[in-house]
């Protein structure tokens, strides 16, 4: 039976693991190789690094990172952060990453969806979706949270799944550091939408919230990052919670 | 030992050799048929699309010298999918060295989301060269096309439809999953086939 994933998020900024409360005010969370192949043998099922270096040369330095991350790490890890093109992406594959993620160049060039798409095929194509709840709309954000774009949740990721996204990792920002639990109304109405897998994200706080994302949520896979980034939640013990509470998942 | 790792316009072959080398293997990447024809041991993984995959392999008349092979020969996930008759993916002929049609997963519900994305159980129905004592650990998966239970089928896994996880006919062995990236339960089953 196909097991829910768990999967720590690790942002990094020139070489360095970050996370954003809000998306303002980082703080040092250690070394990326390092992190990943303890998450790795603690039983993450997956890795996702954002690179939120904006500069040329932290781009190298993120490109030399991930190929330390696949000469370390055996299992599958997700990059994303300023992939704006396709060639993008083929430098990021060629250094050992299994996928990649697009979120503001996707929305402001869908186009860009079809193209990894094509070229590398669906699975390959992770679309990361910031949107905050205004009302009673979902509304996609881009630029790291800072500029709302005005479309809406459920049809921006319907349309990034019929261009060739392979999955949605679907970031609240509402639920994003404030560690009460993710947006699982929002999310089950992704998954009965859509027929490709949901990552969630934004408000992991409490071993519950796990239970209740993949319960109530319907989520294919769970992400988050303070809380395993500074061993509030262990993933191993995590992982022996959900099992208990009959939550199909590797162990 | 010398390892060849097949060179193609669908490989993930940087993370077959990263595995490879955790193990203690160093493999070479190649499209060079000498090369090839006197590894001890071949690799032909895979990310991609059949159609242009298989162009790609007839273009370099790589296909005729993989069916040729008399070592063992691994094929992972696409490099599977094109070691079998037929696949519906760009409705394409493949390598024919196992007698099995390749097919897309058909969704019944919401629930089965395509791609089959993560980590699901292995069924060993017959000895080979994954060890017995994997019996129902998890191997990650990352496709949207199956190859269905046939003859040459030594383990299944659940998804839609039980499948072939993975075949073995001859000096030919395959895998649906990605050892190289199924943690230390991956890295077992390729020092499994480095070690046959």
């Amino acid at each position: 039976m196909l097991a829910k994933r768990i999967i720590p998020c690790l942002d990094v900024k020139d070489g360095k693991t970050v996370k954003g409360v809000n998306f303002v005010n980082f703080r040092d969370a250690g070394d990326p190789v390092e992190l990943g192949k303890k998450y790795s043998d603690d039983g993450a099922d997956e890795l996702v690094y954002l690179d939120i270096t904006a500069s040329h040369e932290g781009r190298k330095t993120f490109v030399d990172l991930v190929r330390r991350v696949a000469e370390n790490v055996s299992i599958p890890f997700t990059v994303g952060g300023g992939i704006n093109q396709v060639d993008d992406v083929e430098v990021l594959l060629n250094a050992g990453a299994d996928k990649i993620s697009v979120n503001s160049a996707a929305l402001r060039n869908p186009d860009l969806i079809d193209g990894i798409a094509n070229r590398f095929g669906n699975q390959v194509c992770v679309t990361a979706i910031d949107a905050r709840m205004e009302g009673d709309e979902w509304v996609c954000y881009i630029n790291g949270g800072r500029v709302s774009t005005g479309r809406k949740l459920i049809e921006w990721a319907h349309e990034a799944q019929e261009r060739g996204a392979g999955e949605i990792l679907f970031t609240s920002m509402n639920h994003d550091g404030v560690k009460t639990g993710f947006a699982n109304e929002a999310l089950a109405m992704l998954h009965d939408t859509l027929s490709i897998p949901i990552i969630a994200s934004g408000g992991a706080g409490d071993y519950s919230h796990f239970y209740d994302v993949f319960t109530q949520g319907k989520a294919d896979a769970a992400l988050a990052a303070s809380i395993f980034h500074f061993n509030e939640i262990p993933i191993n013990e995590l992982k022996q919670y959900l099992c208990r509470n009959n939550i199909n998942v590797r162990i | 030992m010398k390892i060849a790792i097949i060179k193609y316009n669908a490989g993930n072959n940087f993370s077959v050799e990263c595995a490879l080398r955790r193990l203690g293997y160093e493999a070479i990447v190649t499209d060079d048929p000498n090369e090839i024809e006197t590894a001890d041991k071949v690799i032909f993984p895979g990310v991609g699309e059949a159609r242009s995959a298989m162009r790609y392999l007839q273009q370099h008349g790589l296909d005729k010298v993989i069916c040729n092979l008399r070592q063992p020969v691994l094929g992972i996930c696409i490099g599977q999918q094109l070691m079998c008759k037929h696949s519906q993916e760009g409705d394409v002929d493949c390598l024919g060295i196992f007698d099995a049609e390749v097919k897309r997963f058909d969704a019944v519900d919401s629930d089965m989301k395509i791609p089959h994305m993560g980590w699901n159980t292995i069924n060993i129905i017959k000895g080979g060269f994954i060890p017995k004592e994997l019996n129902g650990k998890y191997v990650y998966y990352v496709h949207s096309y199956y190859v269905p239970v046939n003859e040459a089928t030594i383990a299944t896994t659940e998804y839609i439809v039980p499948y072939s996880a993975a075949l073995h006919k001859d000096n030919f062995y395959a895998t649906q999953f990605h050892p190289e990236k199924s943690g230390d339960i991956g890295e077992q089953i390729l020092k499994s086939f480095i070690e046959l």
